[in-house]
């Protein structure tokens, strides 16, 4: 019954292996789901979530409270795609840090944007922007944020981490994450607005009237 | 219990990430629902914002191929 499987903290394997699974197998969707954004493509981002399951295990003895799991292995999975870059694409610290003694940026609202004169013809522009956006269109421009503001974006909004949570997996201050959030966010919306009206998205003929605005501004 | 203070529209825009994402204290969380009861534009853009964020937590999940989970299950497996 047993085949002999210890773990690193020398426990009784058996258990500890099906509780590692377990919790593993009960998270993959998100691991791979947070893999996929931060790696940007399928293969890296499976070879990001088996190395960061391998690892957890390596140091499974070092997690003492297992309330903690999904934290703790989402640490380990930032941590390794940190060092695949640093390796790969030197992504070095200056490179994570560089934005966070910038003067805050002037904070960006699609929804404002959206509520322009020119568009309040349109009886409800964010309800029919909302109907349109596509996953792939925030896929596109979560993708084309800098590293250090996607990655708690991907931990924040898509993963629904706390901020310390967040800080603890990045050894950052509290303070740091949300301002990385604060300016990743303001980011992102810039983006989805711009591709909203690159692409006409915002309304049938807004391209037209969103020229005559512009000209006339 | 009653130190809610009422806020104005700029205090709440302040405060909007905070709210959105469960980080503000009993006090000031109070004061934002109050505010948004009263206030039609802070409230608009409350419910675009979390429809938003609603719309991207979607993107946070993704069933791998049938294979991956299987090496995943082989990896622990092997442990």
């Amino acid at each position: 019954m047993d085949n002999g499987a210890t773990n690193p903290a020398g426990g009784t394997g058996e258990s500890d292996r099906a509780f590692f699974e377990r919790e593993i197998v009960g998270l993959l969707d998100n691991l791979y789901g947070a893999a996929l954004r931060l790696a940007r493509n399928r293969a890296d981002a499976e070879d990001l979530v088996a190395e960061a399951v391998a690892k957890a295990w390596a140091h499974f003895g070092a997690l003492h409270d297992r309330g903690c799991f999904r934290a703790w292995i989402f640490r380990i999975l930032t941590n390794t795609f940190f060092s695949e870059c640093r390796r790969t694409r030197t992504l070095s610290l200056e490179e994570m840090t560089e934005h966070d003694d910038d003067p805050a940026p002037e904070a960006f609202s699609l929804f404002e944007q959206l509520h322009q004169p020119f568009l309040l013809w349109w009886s409800n522009p964010e309800e029919e922007f909302l109907n349109k956006v596509l996953r792939a269109d925030l896929e596109r421009v979560l993708d084309a944020l800098p590293e250090a503001f996607r990655i708690v974006v991907i931990l924040s909004d898509l993963e629904g981490f706390n901020y310390q949570e967040i800080a603890g997996m990045l050894d950052v201050p509290v303070g740091t994450v949300r301002s990385r959030l604060s300016r990743g966010r303001a980011l992102l919306q810039k983006m989805l607005w711009e591709q909203a009206r690159d692409h006409g998205l915002t309304a049938p003929d807004t391209a037209a009237r969103n020229t005559k605005s512009i000209g006339q501004a | 219990m009653n130190d809610i203070r009422l806020i104005n529209c700029e205090e709440a825009l302040q405060r909007l990430f905070d709210y959105l994402d469960h980080e503000l204290d009993e006090t000031r969380h109070a004061e934002m629902e109050q505010h948004l009861k009263i206030c039609r534009g802070c409230y608009s853009r409350v419910e675009f914002e979390k429809r938003l964020k609603v719309k991207l937590s979607g993107a946070g999940a993704e069933k791998p191929a049938t294979e991956f989970e299987q090496r995943i299950r082989k990896l622990i497996g092997n442990f």
